[in-house]
């Protein structure tokens, strides 16, 4: 397979498992806003470039960086700097309990 | 929840069948799995003896059946990853597997919307994590499948969605040839269009959620061609894999 420049790059769905490393739920569904040009949609729908030796998502409408995310041996550093606020669903425990 | 959701299980391949020439289906036998959500996948990592260790993201093909999870591999010429697991891994061999990760594209049973999944290539595997939670739940929502592949040698799950299992019923299969068609196949071979959305696809008005899962250039493809059919965007889910599926 010859991966065009288009195919450089995977979406949001790629780091649910890094992130839920770090979060106690699911963040790919989470709605996010972009600092840069206001653009409001799930984690999941970001341009994601990774896994090595990061991970890089952009914004799929201005392609402003939103966030990085570098997992180390020992530590994990998150970048969270093009995202002014997230909207994190919190299901009910039992749903939570569940898949 | 979390702990458990994030930690890394040793996975034995139980048993393997290849789905085309470069895929492959891999059983694994994974202790303590919680059980998944179609849609959902899990993060596979080899590691070598000097230590070395890489990752790599796979949709679950299967429907929950206790501690066994099925991954559709695509071997990636010059992946790290992938050649591995479609070439070399043998039943009873180990990796490991953490997950089950995602909860953005995934199908909920309960849900009782029209549904539409438009798969590329690989990219049917999660579908088809859905068509068999569908079945697994007697489930009587109506689906609807477009399947791109180059041609019909590339197929995933052929005979399985050919068998017209009853449990399936309401479950509608439409197969889009990119480069090479069957005798006598009406659509000639061509990338995705409105037509093959509009005639196959669910009109916008019965408000179908939409899943499209594929390379992303046919992904935004696929995703601009329901936006121009009047899906809501909302609707509308999508996963991309990257060059890096490998």
């Amino acid at each position: 397979m010859t991966a065009s420049i288009e195919d450089a790059y995977q979406d949001g769905n790629a780091l649910a498992g890094p992130l839920r490393e770090i979060f106690a739920v699911d963040m790919t569904a989470a709605e996010g806003r972009c600092a840069s040009c206001g653009l409001t949609g799930p984690l999941a729908s970001l341009r994601v470039y990774g896994p090595e030796p990061g991970w890089v998502a952009r914004c799929p409408g201005c392609e402003e960086v939103l966030l990085r995310l570098v997992r180390g041996p020992q530590a994990a550093w998150l970048d969270l700097r093009g995202i002014v606020n997230l909207r994190i669903s919190l299901p009910a425990e039992a749903e939570a309990a569940g898949a | 929840m979390s702990a458990q959701r994030t930690a890394w299980r040793d996975a034995r391949l139980v048993a393997a069948r290849a789905e085309t020439g470069a895929a492959r289906t891999l059983v694994f036998k994974i202790p303590g799995w919680p059980g998944h959500l179609a849609g959902q996948h899990v993060d596979v990592r080899l590691t070598a003896e000097d230590g070395y260790s890489t990752q790599r993201s796979y949709s679950i093909a299967s429907a929950t059946d206790g501690d066994l999870v099925e991954l559709t591999v695509q071997n990636v010429p010059d992946g790290e990853v992938s050649p591995y697991l479609v070439e070399v891994l043998e039943v009873g061999d180990e990796v490991e597997i953490r997950g089950p990760v995602g909860g953005w594209f995934v199908w909920r049973p309960s849900s009782e919307r029209p549904v539409l999944l438009v798969g590329g290539g690989s990219g049917i595997v999660p579908l088809m994590a859905m068509i068999r939670a569908r079945r697994q739940a007697a489930g009587r929502t109506p689906f609807r499948l477009v399947y791109s592949v180059r041609e019909p040698g590339q197929r995933f799950y052929a005979g399985e969605l050919r068998r017209h299992d009853p449990a399936d019923a309401g479950l509608d299969v439409a197969y889009l040839y990119t480069r090479a068609v069957p005798d006598g196949w009406p659509r000639p071979a061509g990338r995705l269009t409105v037509a093959d959305l509009n005639t196959h696809g669910w009109p916008a008005d019965f408000e179908p959620d939409c899943y499209v899962c594929g390379p992303t250039g046919f992904v935004e493809t696929a995703a601009d061609i329901l936006i121009a059919l009047g899906h809501d965007p909302r609707r509308i889910r999508t996963e991309r894999f990257g060059p890096t599926g490998g």
